[in-house]
């Protein structure tokens, strides 16, 4: 029943015809015919490819199921169709442009990964101590901004997949929001590259604080409506509650953390328990649920937003008192010089600072040289520094040759390490909750291929 | 020209301790400007420097990694654990190949030490190590006592073997198989050691120093700029 188009020349996609068994292929809208194809052989099983292109298994994600009516008896990943190689590339670029790299890899917390990798940076150098205080209450700010936006994205993508539009649309509007902030702030929605080893890239735009302020308004009025919409919604407790169940043993066998492991009732947080960036002096709670399901995941997702805007809130209010602090650290070896200004041909260095390097100071252009030029080098070592990412622990193990560019960077990212929950969760339940655990985990692939 | 310091390190001694750790040389970087065989005249060319890493720490280590190596040591007995490294606040525990797995089990089983969380493997390749060209490295945390630790073990590149650890921490079984994809090493005993990244055909392993970056030529307004690994750059 297989329609293959032969071209040779394609070595990369050679073809070849399924000889053995049956084979179905499914476009949709006919699956009363493939049931009656396999009416003559009953116990046969059926081996479904949800993905790589698939509206809801979270971008290229392909799920291989083994089907026995409706409900999965196996079900595996296939993953690596996202992959680009980030580790390799960072490994022929200097320490700063590797920013520029791993902000591509979970596109939903881009800030995270910037951060991660920032840190363990900061860590080789030997300089985690000389951050100035206002580079890390705006990479605080920036990334519990970016929690919440990435988790609107975990509930209204899995709301739409469980056919919740409205959660979907409102999901998006409020992250349109987040990202106007971002877009303020850094000048871009996505991929930043905003948090640098040394500090931040610049400093508040004017106008931010009172955006962040109107943000805060705006959220404090609209976020309780997910809990109106969702929480008691019968239709929406049907579909999530006791799916996708995996327990506190379960997670600490398979290395999951975040949101699924906060579901168990254990408030593992990286924030609390290993503080960086100064998160020991915010007052923040580290919410949880008890059911180790779905919904108890969701609950947990929709708490943690609140507290993060009470974090966001608390940045503002001590922005507020920093007008003018700088925001990278102040030895001129590591700083990087990045005074941008918008002019009339578009983004560049802004004037004052040209006129500083090219009439003021001949130390200041020197080291604006050897820093764009070269780069800044790292004794050599080795540093592994994770933080708290929507996701749960996002790690960075960096080691350095001492050399301008980074020997090796690995990512441990959260996403990868939970998708392998993914058989366990789905065994033995029905196909329609596959939709439902995976969302649960909330996997971006940009996270998991790298 | 080994002792040449390069002028753009930073100004602060990055260990912070008064006592300066031992080094071990693992490779020698040449030149400046990273291409060979220009014909640069500038002498750049012509520098050496050593690659050095942060070397054996001796006793005492500081802080709990004291207790927790020696209860470790006391649990696996002597050989297992080849070198202790303290750096930069961290623990090292350079791991003999054949004792990892035993190694791992105490240390997530005993409850003094109770390193329940294992955040993986990641591999690094070292070509110019002769016997330890390949490194894998575990990063191990302890939710209990709030402590992180990390394992290496470091094979040769003609025996690329290591016993996984799938059967004690059983969330490493993607994170071996993403080093046996891009590093080669052999992960002996898991489950299903498959590529995961790669397709399953793909020939070599991409991490490795030995495999280029590839990329080809981009042309801008007349001018060519070359793919990284073979543009003129600081190394």
């Amino acid at each position: 029943m297989t329609q293959t188009q032969s071209t040779p020349s394609d070595p990369y996609a050679t073809t070849r015809d399924t000889t053995e068994g049956k084979v179905f292929t499914v476009t949709g809208q006919d699956w009363d015919s493939v049931v009656a194809g396999l009416a003559d052989e009953p116990e046969e099983r059926v081996v479904v490819n949800m993905g790589p292109q698939h509206p809801s298994t979270h971008g290229v994600l392909r799920l291989i199921l083994e089907l026995e009516g409706e409900t999965v008896t196996e079900a595996r990943c296939g993953i690596g169709y996202l992959h680009t190689g980030i580790e390799k590339n960072m490994e022929f670029r200097n320490w700063t442009q590797g920013v520029t790299f791993c902000t591509r890899m979970d596109y939903l917390s881009p800030f995270y990964n910037e951060a991660a990798y920032s840190l363990a940076v900061e860590r080789l150098l030997g300089i985690e101590d000389q951050i100035p205080e206002k580079a890390n209450v705006m990479r605080v700010l920036l990334m519990e901004l970016n929690r919440i936006s990435s988790h609107l994205v975990a509930i209204a993508t899995g709301g739409m997949e469980i056919g919740a539009l409205t959660v979907m649309t409102i999901g998006f509007r409020e992250r349109e929001m987040t990202l106007d902030v971002f877009e303020l702030i850094t000048g871009l929605r996505m991929n930043h590259a905003f948090i640098r080893p040394g500090g931040v890239a610049q400093d508040l735009p004017p106008g931010a604080l009172d955006k962040i302020r109107e943000y805060i308004t705006w959220m404090n009025k609209h976020l309780p409506e997910y809990a109106e919409l969702c929480n008691a919604n019968p239709i929406f407790k049907a579909r999530l509650q006791d799916v996708g169940y995996l327990d506190l043993t379960g997670c600490m066998a398979l290395g999951i953390t975040g949101p699924p492991l906060r579901s168990t009732g254990y408030a593992m947080d990286l924030r609390k328990t290993q503080p960086y960036c100064g998160y020991e002096t915010y007052d923040f709670d580290v919410p949880t649920w008890d059911t180790a399901d779905s919904y108890g995941r969701f609950r947990v997702r929709l708490q943690e937003m609140h507290e993060s805007l009470k974090i966001v809130e608390q940045c503002a209010d001590r922005l507020a008192e920093m007008e003018g602090e700088p925001v990278m650290v102040a030895d001129k070896k590591i700083g990087w010089p990045s005074q941008l200004a918008v002019g009339t041909d578009g983004m560049g260095n802004s004037l004052d600072h040209i006129k500083h390097i090219m009439g003021e100071s001949m130390e200041a252009l020197i080291h604006h040289f050897k820093l764009v030029t070269e780069g800044f080098r790292v004794p050599a070592g080795q540093a592994y520094v994770a933080v708290e990412s929507p996701r749960g622990e996002l790690g960075c193990h960096l080691v350095s040759d001492g050399g301008t560019k980074p020997y090796r960077a690995h990512f441990r990212d959260p996403s990868f390490a939970n998708l392998q929950a993914m058989p366990i969760m789905c065994e033995g339940g029905m196909v329609a909750d596959v939709i439902v655990a995976v969302a649960s985990l909330d996997p971006v692939m940009g996270g998991v291929d790298r | 020209m080994s002792d040449h310091q390069p002028e753009n390190l930073p100004a602060t001694s990055p260990a912070g301790d008064a006592q300066t750790p031992a080094t071990e040389v693992v490779d020698q970087r040449q030149g400046m400007f990273g291409v060979r065989g220009t014909g640069d005249t500038s002498g750049f060319g012509g520098l050496r420097r050593q690659v050095a890493l942060p070397g054996g720490t001796p006793k005492p280590y500081g802080s709990w990694f004291d207790g927790a190596t020696d209860r470790l040591e006391g649990l696996v007995g002597d050989g297992a654990i080849e070198k202790v490294v303290v750096d930069r606040g961290e623990l090292t525990l350079h791991v003999q190949r054949d004792r990892l797995v035993e190694v791992c089990r105490h240390l997530r089983d005993d409850e003094a030490l109770r390193f329940e969380f294992c955040s993986g493997v990641s591999g690094v390749h070292y070509p110019n190590e002769t016997g330890r060209e390949l490194h894998a490295v575990y990063h191990l945390m302890s939710m209990t006592h709030n402590r992180r630790i990390r394992l290496e073990v470091s094979v040769p590149d003609a025996d690329p073997h290591i016993p996984s650890v799938v059967s004690v921490y059983p969330a490493n079984d993607w994170h071996e198989r993403e080093t046996w994809d891009f590093f080669g090493i052999v992960f002996d005993g898991h489950p299903a050691l498959t590529r995961i990244q790669m397709p399953d055909d793909w020939p070599g392993h991409p991490q490795r120093k030995d495999y280029p970056l590839g990329g080809i030529d981009v042309e801008y307004k007349g001018a060519v700029i070359p793919p990284p690994d073979t543009r003129r750059s600081y190394n």
